[in-house]
């Protein structure tokens, strides 16, 4: 598989990124609200805007509940619709995040991954985006300022998808990722405009009985997330339940063609293995955390040590599947999660994978290290440090503490 | 890899020398990663800001705690902040300071200085009433380790800044390079 398009590298931070994929996705509206870490993006967009680059509305709205409000009523016009947003701006959204996923508008958002508030704390945790895991938004996590950019291109078809119809979030670890520089190569215009293609619009039956497009439209007139009570809601969120299943095989999809046409791909696009086919020690991450696992897994490899590396990518939906074939030879297993569940026995990852592992035919010692909270750095000796734990578990066949914390003064 | 660290204080720039000197290797067609380290920042408290350079593709997304080389925009600094703290053996500090390297008080390191200061003043070379130092001491960068080419520094902040500013600060940068002083 060679690409035959030239890619042009520029060198951008991940926010920037972000911004030069939704320029080229031909948006139709950005409606958002600045917030640190997240403020280049709509920066960016806006320049895009104010230079004639893009012919995309700009709605500066009052705050983020709006940002999302107008994206999502843009949305069930047919619109293409973006925004970002981070931490305390994605609480905000919080009412209007299951209102955009329960009237299937397939709206796209970058979330530049913030802590929450108290103590206030601008840097990067998934905090934010765990909070909204159950929301119905696809959630797809990024390792380098290049898979933001990619994932963001993929975002619109994934999302528009008819069989989707879902929003999606492209998080990227807010000041890792978002006001890193990085090499980024880029597309063409030309070759993202086709690849992501004008919004298709399944055809639903009216009230008045005509075949038209799934859309807010004058001269078909439709009613888009209206009164559902005991007769009708529940089976509203069944065919959510249905499209997150469904977004499964799409996001794959999207990936692969995309994938012949930047020679870039992350694993099967769902989880990343790295070193995982044979390993007997691995850890589970997202995001940036996962190349500094990688740079630590290639030394514990040239000592032969059996150490892998399993980064889910899209952890909305889960890919149950892959994560248990792919952990097949493991046999102890560290989940590292960059967000806390009060009084929920560890943090969100490590339940699911927990949960996810309990139909394995083979039960790995699970353990779960919580990191980076607050923006935290998390150094390649500590990760080596978890790999240790994992080896101690293996010689002694015993857990000593399950859920522990990394660079923590206790 | 070569991995940098960056002091100054806030409003000197270092995050901006940070990004100019990752543009700079960038156009020599290397991998980059630059980075800043943002505390509760406020005007002239001590900052650092991070630059990786590579030949290939840099996966490791944490901060730098044993640099090769450090860059120190502030004469004081090392007052408040051990400026060379994890510098690898044999690492290259290099200082905006009016002193000769023998003259700083830093041990084992290799020590090269320049007085950004002084050529920023006599340029005009100021923002908000303040000397630009951030630009120059990369020319000195640049003469002191060889690992990023004065033109590449010099297109860098050229494409930065248009007009007279960048010129201004590239001539900076020029001067730097000329005025280094090893101290080996």
């Amino acid at each position: 598989m060679k690409s035959v398009i030239k890619q042009e590298v520029l060198a951008l931070n991940g926010d920037e990124a972000v911004a030069y994929a939704a320029k080229q996705s031909d948006v139709d509206i950005v409606a958002a609200y600045p917030i640190t870490p997240q403020t280049i993006i709509v920066e960016k967009f806006s320049e895009y805007v104010a230079n004639g680059e893009v012919e995309t509305e700009f709605v500066c709205t009052e705050s983020e509940h709006s940002a999302m409000t107008a994206c999502l009523a843009a949305a069930t016009t047919g619109a293409r619709a973006f925004t970002a947003t981070a931490s305390a701006g994605l609480a905000l959204m919080h009412e209007m995040l299951f209102v955009t996923s329960g009237c299937r508008a397939p709206v796209v958002m970058a979330v530049a991954n913030r802590a929450l508030s108290a103590p206030i704390n601008i840097h990067g945790d998934h905090s934010d985006t765990m909070a909204e895991r159950d929301s119905g938004w696809i959630q797809i996590y990024a390792e380098n300022a290049q898979e933001v950019y990619d994932s963001v291109v993929q975002a619109f078809r994934i999302a528009e998808n008819p069989e989707v119809l879902l929003p999606v979030m492209v998080c990227l670890d807010g000041f890792t990722l978002s006001h890193t520089l990085e090499n980024v190569n880029v597309l063409p215009d030309t070759v993202v405009e086709k690849f992501v293609g004008t919004r298709q619009l399944p055809q639903v039956l009216t009230h008045e009985g005509k075949t038209a497009s799934f859309k807010l439209d004058p001269e078909n007139p439709m009613t888009v997330g209206s009164i559902a009570l005991q007769n009708y809601y529940f089976e509203f969120k069944r065919q959510q339940e249905e499209a997150m299943r469904n977004a499964l095989n799409v996001i794959k999809q999207v990936h692969d063609e995309y994938a012949q046409v930047s020679d870039r791909s992350y694993g099967d696009a769902l989880v990343e293995s790295y070193c995982v086919d044979d390993a007997e020690i691995a850890i589970i991450c997202l995001g940036s955390t996962a190349g500094t696992v990688k740079t630590v897994v290639d030394k514990l490899r040239a000592e032969d040590v059996k150490a892998g590396l399993l980064r889910i990518r899209t952890f909305r939906p889960l890919p149950v599947k892959e994560i248990i074939k792919a952990l097949g030879t493991v046999k102890a297993l560290a989940v590292m999660d960059r967000a806390i569940s009060f009084g929920g026995n560890g943090g969100p990852v490590y339940h699911e994978v927990r949960h996810v592992l309990y139909s394995a035919d083979k039960h790995p010692y699970v353990v779960n290290y919580i990191y980076g909270l607050g923006g935290r750095d998390t150094s390649p000796e500590q990760i080596r440090k978890i790999y240790e734990d994992l080896q101690r578990i293996l010689q002694t066949q015993h857990v000593k503490t399950p859920i522990q914390y990394v660079g923590l003064r206790e | 890899m070569l991995e940098i660290r960056i002091h100054g204080r806030g409003g000197q720039g270092s995050v901006t020398a940070a990004q100019l000197l990752a543009h700079a290797a960038f156009f020599e067609g290397k991998w980059v990663q630059a980075f800043p380290y943002f505390g509760a920042e406020r005007r002239g408290a001590p900052v650092k800001a991070f630059v990786r350079i590579s030949d290939e593709p840099i996966l490791v997304h944490s901060q730098i705690y044993n640099p090769d080389d450090i860059i120190v925009l502030d004469p004081y600094l090392y007052k408040l902040v051990d400026v060379a703290e994890g510098l690898k053996k044999d690492g290259i500090i290099v200082m905006n300071t009016t002193q000769k390297p023998e003259e700083t008080k830093i041990e084992n390191a290799r020590i090269a200085t320049v007085d950004a200061t002084k050529i920023a003043l006599e340029l005009n070379l100021r923002v908000a009433g303040l000397p630009v130092v951030n630009t120059s001491i990369l020319g000195a960068f640049a003469k002191a380790t060889g690992e990023a080419k004065l033109e590449s520094v010099l297109k860098a902040i050229k494409e930065t800044w248009s007009g007279s500013t960048g010129e201004k600060n590239a001539r900076a940068a020029e001067l730097a390079y000329e005025s280094l002083t090893k101290g080996w």
